[in-house]
């Protein structure tokens, strides 16, 4: 019946090429002994070395694991540095970091699995979600840090036409900003599709002679930046601060009309500069009712711009380790720390 | 890649026309002109004729009806996907399908990755150090190498292995490597089965085809921030990420071994008195063992093509590497982790392909060995494996990978000097060089696709896929462009066609150049493979910033990263055929006197076409996959429309909705060239004669 056994791929497996069988066995034998050999001579043993850094005290209270959120800028990387290395060596916490967009970061409030946000910019419909009508999120408060949105130049175009930076005299220069992507007006770059722009409508609103192109990341825009004013090839966009690459290249705002409160209430018809920004904390509701001193820690937690440039600076420059450079910062800056600090 | 809170928002109203309406005329307009195409031979003067009556169309009747929406426009139709997906967050905490089901999985597959990162990865069972350490990895890897494939590909891994321990990068490379193969194993274990059953089943063959085609080619970014809410952040999500991506090939080349089987083959089991199930077990899955390697293969590639886009949603290894790099733009480091990830792409590639090889020889030679033989071999080499494999447990120096052997330092500051020279001295060239081909080539055909009416358009498009392809591919476009237009993306959907279709141009051209060459020479193919696979397998955002200071942000940059991901497949295809015209045709082309270029344009590529053919539909697909990461650089439209879906909450449905526009370009293209081979292959067999 079953005469099939012609296909049975046991015997495929079996008919392999021929490799000298002794030569083999003679390696087994050889690396066999070589490792008998090294695990008589020794070498220090996996397990045998304490590790030395069990929680040291200083939280009375135990503080348990926080799951800090970092997202993708080095301002952030910044913060989170700061605050997981004070809340690790002084208070005694497990912080786990993860690395997430915004957007998925929030999403981490309701499913459990975040317990902070260390520098949010606005986002006012997710503040809405997740707060307002879910109740899975608080605020916990500013971080000190100021967010500053704005058009600039590079810094030559600034000392080579020094009337650039007013936005009266934009269109007099658009002609400059053509490229291949900008119809034959001057291109307007803007950045990461996560920003805050009113740029198209701010064009339109004030008849510029301008064509906003897409950059469509950071990494898009720093480059034109820099090759820029290497190339001292013009270039109007988007930009922000705190940023680390301010620090390489001091770009330099223009002077859109002032924003004044409530300027940009119709995003249509808007045709002044952006609000600054007050940076802040977001944490989950459970993590702010645990009692834990992390909490304490992220809701005292605020600096400078300065401060929070510093850290960057020695992350994207100095090319330090997002731990080290905190660690560097928090021995300088002991009183800093100490304020944030749970009383007691 | 900052956040920050609002977008603009007006909601943006489309004029759409009734759809019926023009689906109807549009219907009877390509039978008349199939009835038309059917009676008249000469097609090139019909699809010329067909292009001055829109050009001319265009002149008449530009910029209307040309369904612009602005950057941050939206339709009814993204603010209700916007709903849906809210509703679906409402819902996760009560929905039964959350809590029994979904979960569950979430927990096996995080299990899964966190039990292989406790073995090679992660520090685990109160152990500072994984259960295997440098040691112990490479020797298991090596072994198994050796076992299943050959002694060069076993070198190989031998020194790749190092490799990630010598480029500083080890343990995050087994991050990686933990993923990736937890991933590939999970996707076998649903795709082969899939793909079997696709094999068995002509019904099922037909339902599962456009959904592979869906999970191909929906972008990830569309998927990645809501899989975060079904499996929660962790492996979980990265693993299905990953799997989505890299079922698809396991399922398809499954189905195509089981199909390969030759019916002379299968009767004579059956007459045999096999009953289905034992000719699967003992016909089917055997003959159809090589080709399902290489689906292996394939599935392995696809996962590890996934490592930087997980990474967004915390996947561990390589893609954190690579991404923390890129925010302060260091381009050394970035390149350090995207070589250790073309390294372990190269190693798993060859060991899977000799693996997939060995099948076959040892289908071949019948029996050379003894079973004995074989026996010795493999508890021989897996003797040494568990020796190292039990010093890299018990000591150090063979757990942790010796920090003084760390050259990546070196090639991360080599990598940063290139890039540096390279932005700095070609700027000029590139300039130009992008200016000409804005200019020249992308703009106009651009201003052509998005300023005609898109009726216009339209019917263009479907009377030219008449002309060169068929109904079929006709019915599949003109639905396909009805589709776009209800997303409300036809424009941008237009800007990235014309993207996509002059990426192809070049990818083709390079193809065929480069491939020519390769095909016709050993020693330029052994050269030039490496870099290949390096275009295919170094994540793009490895060479965004030299590309970026070269190219500035641009449609032109996004081209060029299409086309150094899309020329490696097109080059090896056309290669691949130029080597499989047969020598003597080539000999007696030579003695007949023919001179190399005679041959090549007479000989190697006509009797090379349907490999032309088939790198050129490849290709399309690859270039089509690489809009997101074109949207990253430049190139707005559908790709920018996909990433600010998923930077910004108001926008996810318009995300979306980008997503599925792609998807759309991506079937009706694929049915269009697949339309046009056949017609010119049955065409050239009146003709030339074909081998």
């Amino acid at each position: 019946m079953n005469d099939t056994g012609r296909f049975r791929p046991e015997e495929l497996q079996e008919d392999q090429v021929a490799v000298t069988r002794s030569g083999k066995v003679r390696a087994v034998v050889l690396v066999t002994g070589a490792g008998l050999l090294l695990s008589a001579c020794g070498g220090a043993k996996v397990g045998q070395v304490e590790s030395a850094t069990s929680s040291s005290a200083g939280g009375a209270k135990s503080c348990g694991t926080v799951n800090l959120a970092v997202n993708p800028w080095v301002g952030y990387e910044a913060n989170a540095a700061v605050i997981a290395q004070v809340a690790e060596k002084q208070l005694g916490c497990k912080v786990v970091k993860k690395d997430l967009k915004e957007e998925v970061a929030w999403q981490g409030f309701a499913t459990g699995e975040v317990d902070a946000i260390v520098e949010n910019w606005a986002h006012d419909d997710l503040k809405k979600k997740y707060i307002d009508d879910q109740k899975v999120a608080v605020s916990a408060g500013p971080t000190g840090n100021k967010g500053v949105i704005g058009w600039y130049v590079a810094p030559w175009m600034a000392k080579k036409y020094p009337d650039i930076t007013d936005w009266k005299n934009l269109n007099k220069y658009a002609s400059l900003f053509k490229t291949s992507e900008s119809d034959g007006k001057g291109q307007f770059l803007d950045g990461d599709p996560s920003f805050v722009t009113n740029d198209a409508a701010l064009v339109k609103n004030l008849k510029l002679d301008y064509k906003v192109v897409y950059a469509g990341s950071e990494t898009a825009l720093i480059t034109s930046f820099r090759q820029s004013e290497k190339q001292q090839k013009p270039i109007l966009g988007y930009f922000y601060e705190p940023q680390w690459f301010l620090s390489e290249l001091r770009l330099v705002k223009v002077n859109l009309p002032a924003y004044t409160k409530g300027c940009d209430s119709d995003a249509a018809k808007v045709a002044c500069d952006y609000p600054p920004y007050e940076l802040d904390k977001i944490v989950s509701k459970k993590f702010a009712d645990s009692g834990s001193p992390a909490y304490t820690l992220v809701k005292n937690f605020t600096w400078t711009n300065d401060d929070q440039n510093l850290v960057a600076k020695y992350i994207a420059e100095d090319k330090m380790t997002a731990d080290e450079a905190a660690a560097k910062w928090v021995a300088d800056n002991p009183d800093k720390v100490k304020a944030w600090l749970p009383a007691g | 890649m900052t956040g920050r809170g609002e977008v603009v928002q007006s909601r943006g109203t489309v004029a759409m026309k009734p759809a019926k309406e023009s689906q109807a005329k549009e219907g009877r307009v390509s039978a008349v002109a199939a009835r038309v195409a059917a009676r008249l031979p000469a097609r090139g003067y019909l699809v010329v004729a067909t292009l001055a009556v829109w050009v001319l169309g265009w002149a008449l009747l530009r910029g209307r009806d040309t369904l612009a929406l602005g950057g941050a426009e939206l339709t009814p139709l993204h603010g209700g996907l916007n709903t849906g997906m809210d509703a679906i967050d409402d819902s996760r905490n009560s929905n039964p399908f959350f809590l029994y089901f979904i979960n569950y999985i979430r927990l096996f597959i995080d299990e899964a990755v966190r039990f292989v990162q406790a073995l090679i990865s992660q520090p685990s069972f109160d152990r500072p150090v994984p259960v295997l350490g440098w040691l112990g990895v490479a020797g298991l890897a090596t072994a198994i190498a050796l076992l299943y494939g050959n002694r060069k590909v076993a070198l190989l891994t031998a020194a790749g292995f190092l490799s990630f321990g010598v480029l500083g990068l080890w343990q995050e490379s087994m991050d990686t490597l933990a993923l990736t193969l937890t991933a590939v194993v999970l996707s076998l274990a649903v795709g082969i089965p899939l793909g079997v059953w696709a094999g068995l089943s002509d019904r099922f063959h037909r339902l599962v085809t456009p959904v592979l085609d869906f999970m191909q080619t929906m972008p990830t970014f569309v998927y990645l921030a809501p899989l975060t809410l079904f499996f929660l952040i962790g492996p979980a999500s990265a693993t299905v990420a990953t799997m989505i991506y890299a079922i698809p090939p396991a399922i398809r080349i499954t189905a195509l071994g089981i199909r390969q089987v030759s019916p002379e083959t299968l009767e004579a089991g059956t007459s045999m008195g096999a009953t289905p199930a034992q000719a699967l077990r003992l016909v089917r899955l055997p003959m159809a063992k090589q080709t399902i390697i290489v689906g292996v293969n394939q599935t392995i590639m696809a996962a590890l093509s996934m490592a930087t886009i997980a990474a967004l949603i915390d996947a561990p290894g390589l893609g954190q590497t690579v991404l923390k790099a890129l925010q302060t733009l260091d381009v050394g480091t970035a390149f350090n982790a995207g070589l250790a990830i073309v390294i372990m792409a190269v190693v798993l590639d060859r060991v899977t392909s000799a693996a997939s090889r060995r099948v076959e020889v040892a289908r071949r030679a019948g029996r050379l060995r003894t079973a004995r033989g074989r026996r010795v071999e493999v508890a021989g080499v897996l003797g040494v494996a568990a020796v190292l494999g039990y010093l890299s447990y018990t000591y150090i120096w063979a757990a942790e990978f010796p920090a003084d052997a760390n050259l990546g330092p070196y090639v991360r500051r080599a990598a940063d000097a290139a890039s540096q020279w390279v932005q700095d001295s070609l700027v000029t060239y590139t300039d130009a060089l992008k200016n000409l081909l804005t200019n020249a080539l992308l703009n106009p055909f651009e201003k052509l696709l998005t300023g005609s009416p898109w009726w216009l358009v339209a019917a263009v498009a479907v009377v030219v896929i008449l002309l060169v392809g068929s109904v079929r591919a006709a019915l599949v476009a003109t639905v396909g462009l009805l589709v776009l237009v209800l997303l409300g993306l036809w424009q941008d959907s237009m800007v990235t066609l014309a993207s996509t279709l002059v990426a192809t141009v070049l990818v083709m051209l390079l193809g065929m150049v480069v491939g020519v060459w390769m095909g016709r020479s050993d020693r330029v193919d052994t050269l030039l493979r490496p870099v290949l696979d390096a275009g295919q397998t170094m994540p793009a955002f490895v060479y965004l910033v030299p590309i970026l200071g070269l190219f500035g942000p641009t449609r032109f940059t996004a081209i060029i990263a299409a086309v150094v991901f899309a020329a490696p497949v097109a080059i090896k295809l056309v290669a691949e055929g130029i080597r499989g015209v047969s020598a003597t045709t080539v000999e007696a082309a030579t003695s007949a006197g023919a001179s190399a270029w005679q041959l090549i344009s007479k000989v190697q590529l006509p009797m090379a076409r349907s490999a032309v053919t088939l790198a050129t539909s490849q290709g399309l697909i690859y270039v089509l996959s690489m809009v997101v990461v074109g949207g990253l650089v430049g190139a707005g439209a559908l790709g920018y429309d996909v990433v600010a879906g998923f930077s910004q909450h108001q926008l996810r449905g318009k995300g979306l909705a980008a997503g599925l526009a792609i998807v759309v370009l991506g079937i009706v293209l694929d049915r269009v060239t697949r339309a046009a081979t056949e017609r010119a292959d049955a065409a050239a067999h009146g003709g030339l004669h074909q081998r």
